[in-house]
């Protein structure tokens, strides 16, 4: 028996992913027996019930209005449902992170501020510690046809201009501003060096996979797993529950992922959490059951 | 019944350990100051971070002496997560002093482990303590964790789990219990568990 026998008894988590918008949900469809699909805490309810693991809260208002408005979303959701809670979309500082922990969140998770200003992330983690902060990472694979970034995107001293630029070995490139604007860095080396900062644990998109159904970049969740030594969440490309197996699969082929997160395939009815996990089980994953 | 206190030190968010306790139907305070503890009927000593901040704040405004002297004086006690780990005699992390209060050190998790231990595990019950009431052994609760607990004594062991190695997740003797896990995150049996400290620890004191 290896050493890390134990080790599979950490089970493997499904994590839904909401995207908010003037305290609404958006991409719900209509849930049997919710009053309100569009209602942040119903839903948090709904997944919760369902055995997800931990809920991700996406921020997808730019306006400072609609980040007054996300704070009392999480109050809300916090006071009603007790499974652990990530909130990211628009974080750009300490500032930011402490009002979204203070209000209920677990973890805060920061993508273009902490590409922009290294420096705030490893201000919040500092500050905050490792464990509730979330470097989120949308990668997309290089030699597509796209614009190169452009070189003033980054600060003349900043670590994205030397050792983690794109090099000839490269495969995926970290893109931000909501996956429209290339950096020119390298997404598996900028995980490593966010880690370095202080985060506790990747998010990782894959833009090349994201809202296509048709499975996750094993490549690039595996080479990121592999290359950190906090957990990664895998996102981007879930259709089905074996993809899901896939990612978090730690066997050859699959993307070691510790985490799966998706928002479509369970928004939209074609799996429930519980569906999604009774199959991973089934594959031999450590998996919490869904209790109802 | 007094509403229970829940110690703020400034580590970490609180809002959920309240949240858990009223859904309970148990009010549930916060106290920055060590003199509220004097009276409190129940104690929740919960905790994020790093050990040798929180160590810091404790020792500088008297509430680590505060903790002590309630659980000596058999006030009900509830740790969680560092709330946990700074009631041992000392940590590896940034090898710090700690209160003492039970014997043994906070060790770090094996490198070669992703660290933090973050996500559902299970914790299989060792003994019969009554915070386990109607909890099935093997449940799993939500952790987020780097160190964890190695009491000296095993006598201290109420529960534990294995990640890499198999640890302390729930410490318990008389009137404390601690859980390295966080019930307020753990769903229905984390909040099982806490609804069962009030009924079993609590309640009978109180009346």
């Amino acid at each position: 028996m290896p050493w890390y026998a134990g080790y599979a008894m950490l089970t493997k988590r499904i994590i839904p992913c909401l995207d908010v918008t003037g305290g609404r949900v958006v991409k719900g469809r209509s849930f049997v027996g919710l009053r309100d699909a569009g209602d942040p805490v119903e839903l948090a309810a709904f997944y919760d019930r369902a055995g997800a693991d931990e809920l991700v809260f996406l921020d997808i208002t730019a306006s400072s209005d609609g980040r007054d408005t996300m704070i009392d979303v999480v109050k809300r959701v916090s006071e009603q449902v007790f499974i652990p809670l990530t909130v990211g979309g628009g974080v750009r500082s300490a500032a930011d992170v402490r009002r979204l922990l203070q209000a209920g969140a677990d973890k805060v998770a920061m993508n273009t501020a902490a590409v922009l200003d290294p420096a705030a992330f490893a201000e919040a983690a500092e500050a905050f510690g490792n464990q509730c902060m979330v470097i989120a990472i949308d990668a997309r694979r290089v030699g597509h046809d796209g614009p190169a970034a452009d070189p003033g995107l980054l600060a003349d001293d900043h670590p994205g201009r030397r050792g983690l630029a794109l090099g000839p070995d490269s495969r995926w490139e970290v893109y931000v501003h909501g996956g429209r604007t290339p950096t020119g860095i390298d997404a598996v080396k900028w995980a490593e060096y966010a880690v370095g900062l202080g985060a506790g644990e990747v998010l990782l998109t894959s833009m090349d996979r994201d809202g296509h159904l048709d499975g996750y970049d094993l490549e690039l969740t595996r080479a990121v797993a592999d290359a950190v030594p906090v957990p990664v969440i895998a996102s981007g490309g879930a259709g089905n529950p074996s993809h899901m197996a896939e990612a978090v699969s730690d066997g050859p082929g699959g993307g070691g992922a510790d985490a799966a997160l998706a928002a479509s395939i369970f928004h939209y009815g074609e799996f429930t959490v519980a569906e999604a996990k009774r199959q991973m089980a089934a594959a031999g994953l450590p998996i919490r059951e869904a209790t109802s | 019944m007094e509403p229970i206190v829940i110690i703020d030190y400034g580590a970490g968010n609180l809002r959920s350990v309240q949240k858990a306790f009223e859904r309970l139907g148990h009010r549930a305070v916060f106290a920055s100051d060590p003199a509220a503890l004097a009276d409190a009927p129940a104690i929740v000593f919960p905790g994020q971070g790093a050990s040798p901040p929180a160590m810091a704040a404790l020792e500088r405004d008297g509430m680590g002496d505060a903790v002590r002297a309630a659980i000596a004086a058999g006030t009900p006690f509830f740790g969680v997560c560092l709330g946990l780990q700074v009631l041992l005699e000392r940590s590896e992390e940034g090898d710090t002093a700690c209160l003492g209060v039970i014997p043994g050190t906070v060790k770090r998790f094996d490198g070669r482990l992703k660290v933090p231990h973050m996500g559902w595990n299970a914790v299989e019950p060792r003994g019969e303590h009554p915070v386990f009431d109607g909890v099935p052994p093997g449940s799993y609760f939500y952790f987020v964790h780097s160190y964890y607990a190695a009491p000296s004594d095993e006598a201290w062991v109420a529960g534990t789990t294995t990640y890499g190695t198999e640890f302390a997740s729930v410490v318990a003797r008389g009137n404390l219990v601690a859980t390295q896990f966080h019930p307020e995150k753990s769903g229905e049996v984390g909040l099982r568990l806490y609804d069962n400290f009030v009924k079993h620890l609590v309640r009978p004191r109180a009346t």
